[in-house]
């Protein structure tokens, strides 16, 4: 349960990040925050208290208690999924700089209406 | 036969989005034709596959490495699908053509051909998959090439517009990211047909609604209603012309509208009749998205701009149409899907090749247009005559239906609402015409010549198709329309034809 509790937190600051900072770099990071936070509570909803890795054996094959594989498979992909977007931001960021001079998105305002 | 072709939706873009690059190493300009023989493929293959609906099959399955349902990944083809993937690869084809010379402005040929490859790969994967982590999946391989097609010029513009896009669509992907999580930590499976199975016996707890509102979340940021729309004005029109064309025409729609409605219709088994307030909350965005979208649309000098707007307040029809909930209602939101994919796709082709041929997107630069470039015109006039709703183009019978479902529901002010605001469309459209096209007193015709042949017959294509769609309504609605709105009105009926029992 804390643990449920410690990744709403994690999701929260990472959330205030994305809405509130104005250097482009700190976004970033909030947002790897947030990607992190749902991560680790996919990874939490195939926890069990003492369970055993799903591997079929002969100890194992008595007991029920098996973990659940799937989520963690799932959190794996999902992993590979960020990275590639992270870099991506990334590489928008570093594109940024060298037109804007600056990470300050107040600054970087010619869009609107 | 017939379901074995089910992968080759992912496989044949997935596949050419890689051997492009390698190609591309021998010979420059193979890249054009990979890409286009690619985008034909796929348009092929889900005429064939549609084409195999209407016999006996209601619906075509295929399981992947042949795993039962409920442990290995299932494509579906039913009429729902059908539809978007033929929106989705008509609308990829046109503007695969129309980049063969579009793209001569930019560097890197082989890259954005790679790139609009995985978006079309990510687009069919959406649409063909019964797998609800795939789903995720494909919806953020077309996402994250679409944020990088978006900022592909790499000018000021371009940059902001990338970043800002990409923050807000991956607040968007994590939220349905996290929904996924919590929905298998209840139903222990991936399967969406298996999923509705076990949601069925779940009721409608808090857990149940935060679920549905938290993919709500993820969806509505993906279609850009209003009041999550602020990325696409920017996006859109800052992207190069046929990717603009690809994303308002379709992309919005199949990651937002028809993931959604799959999810909510079939996954979840709400109703209008089980679930008023979730439709409720469906017709109060999809108004506002109509309203607010229309006002700034009509203030917009941009031209690529005015057609991002627009294309906010095309969505807010068809979510009126999902939100009135009866068949008639979806028969027109689905029914809109279509005719605006093909109508805005025109639109942004057309949008691309003014700014091909005179270098500016400004309306109040640009004058009398007509006369150098009578068919860009001319498509552009009844690109603009379907979308407002004129008889007897594609768009009149899409509202045409929405207000009949909105008057079978006795919901009288949003018929009238929904047909007094498809004036305002004609109005902005109008203005298009009236400033870029047709020549003014006060002001000098912009001189400049017509665009090369593949650009034209890109366009022509999608102004036949929209004429098409328009006089031909009702064989398309017998044959595919109405099936696939009666697809989105069997609910949970959906898992019984998938599972095969």
């Amino acid at each position: 349960m804390i643990a449920l509790f410690a990744c709403m937190l994690l999701l929260l600051i990472g959330l205030y990040a994305v809405v509130t900072k104005r250097n482009i770099i700190r976004i970033i990071i909030g947002f790897s925050l947030v990607e992190y936070a749902v991560n680790l509570f996919f990874a939490l909803v195939g926890f069990k208290h003492n369970g055993i890795p799903p591997i079929i054996t002969e100890v194992a094959q008595s007991r029920s208690n098996f973990v659940d594989p799937v989520p963690q498979a799932l959190v794996l992909t999902a992993i590979v999924i960020g990275l590639a977007t992270t870099a991506l931001m990334l590489a928008l960021a570093m594109r940024i700089y060298e037109k804007y001079r600056t990470f300050d998105i107040t600054e970087i305002r010619r869009l609107k209406g | 036969m017939d379901a074995n072709i089910l992968p080759l939706f992912v496989v044949i873009p997935m596949a050419t989005a890689f051997l492009i690059p390698l190609l591309a190493k021998l010979w420059q300009r193979s890249s054009d034709l990979t890409a286009n023989a690619a985008g034909a493929a796929l348009l092929g293959i889900s005429v064939y596959g549609a084409a195999q609906l209407f016999g006996a099959n209601p619906v075509l399955i295929y399981r992947m490495g042949g795993w039962a349902s409920s442990l290995g990944i299932t494509l579906v083809y039913d009429h729902l699908t059908a539809l978007v993937a033929l929106a989705v690869n008509a609308v990829g084809l046109a503007a695969l053509l129309f980049s063969v010379r579009y793209i001569d402005h930019y560097t890197g040929r082989w890259k954005f051909f790679s790139l609009f490859m995985l978006v079309l790969a990510g687009l069919n994967g959406v649409a063909i998959t019964g797998d609800i982590f795939n789903l995720f999946v494909f919806i953020e391989i077309s996402a994250v090439s679409s944020y990088a097609l978006v900022a592909f010029g790499t000018d000021f513009d371009e940059l902001e517009a990338g970043f800002k896009y990409m923050v807000i669509g991956e607040i968007g992907g994590t939220a349905i990211l996290l929904a996924i999580a919590l929905l298998y930590a209840k139903a222990s499976t991936l399967n969406m047909a298996v999923i509705s199975e076990v949601m069925a016996g779940f009721g409608r707890t808090p857990l149940f609604w935060f679920i549905v509102a938290t993919f709500l979340v993820g969806f509505a940021v993906k279609m850009a209603m209003v009041p999550f729309h602020a990325w696409l004005p920017d996006a859109h029109p800052s992207a190069p012309a046929p990717v603009s064309a690809l994303l308002s025409g379709v992309f919005i729609k199949v990651l937002g509208v028809y993931a959604m409605s799959r999810l909510m219709f079939n996954v979840f088994g709400l109703s209008r009749d089980t679930a008023p307030m979730f439709f409720n909350l469906l017709l109060g965005f999809g108004v506002l998205s109509i309203v607010a979208g229309g006002l700034l649309a009509y203030a917009q000098k941009d031209y690529k701009r005015l057609l991002a707007y627009s294309s906010v307040s095309q969505i807010g029809y068809i979510l009126i149409g999902l939100g009135i909930g009866n068949y008639w209602g979806i028969v027109g939101a689905l029914f809109h899907i279509l005719a605006h994919a093909l109508g805005k796709g025109l639109l942004f082709l057309t949008a691309g090749s003014v700014e091909h041929a005179t270098g500016s997107r400004d309306l109040d630069r640009l004058s009398g247009l007509e006369k150098s470039m009578p068919v860009t015109a001319w498509s552009h006039l009844l690109g603009s005559l379907s979308l407002a709703g004129v008889p007897p183009f594609a768009g009149f019978f899409s509202k045409l239906f929405i207000v009949v479902g909105a008057v079978y529901a006795k919901m009288y002010w949003l018929a009238i609402l929904a047909a007094l605001f498809s004036t305002i469309t004609l109005g902005y459209l109008v203005k298009v015409v009236n400033k870029a096209f047709f020549t003014h007193k006060d002001r000098e015709s912009t001189p400049t010549r017509e665009v090369p042949a593949t650009m034209l017959i890109a366009m022509l294509g999608l102004v036949v198709l929209t004429m098409a769609l328009g006089i031909g309504f009702k064989p398309v609605l017998d044959r595919l329309v109405g099936p696939a709105a009666n697809v989105l009105l069997q609910g949970i009926g959906y898992a019984q034809g998938v599972l095969g029992r």
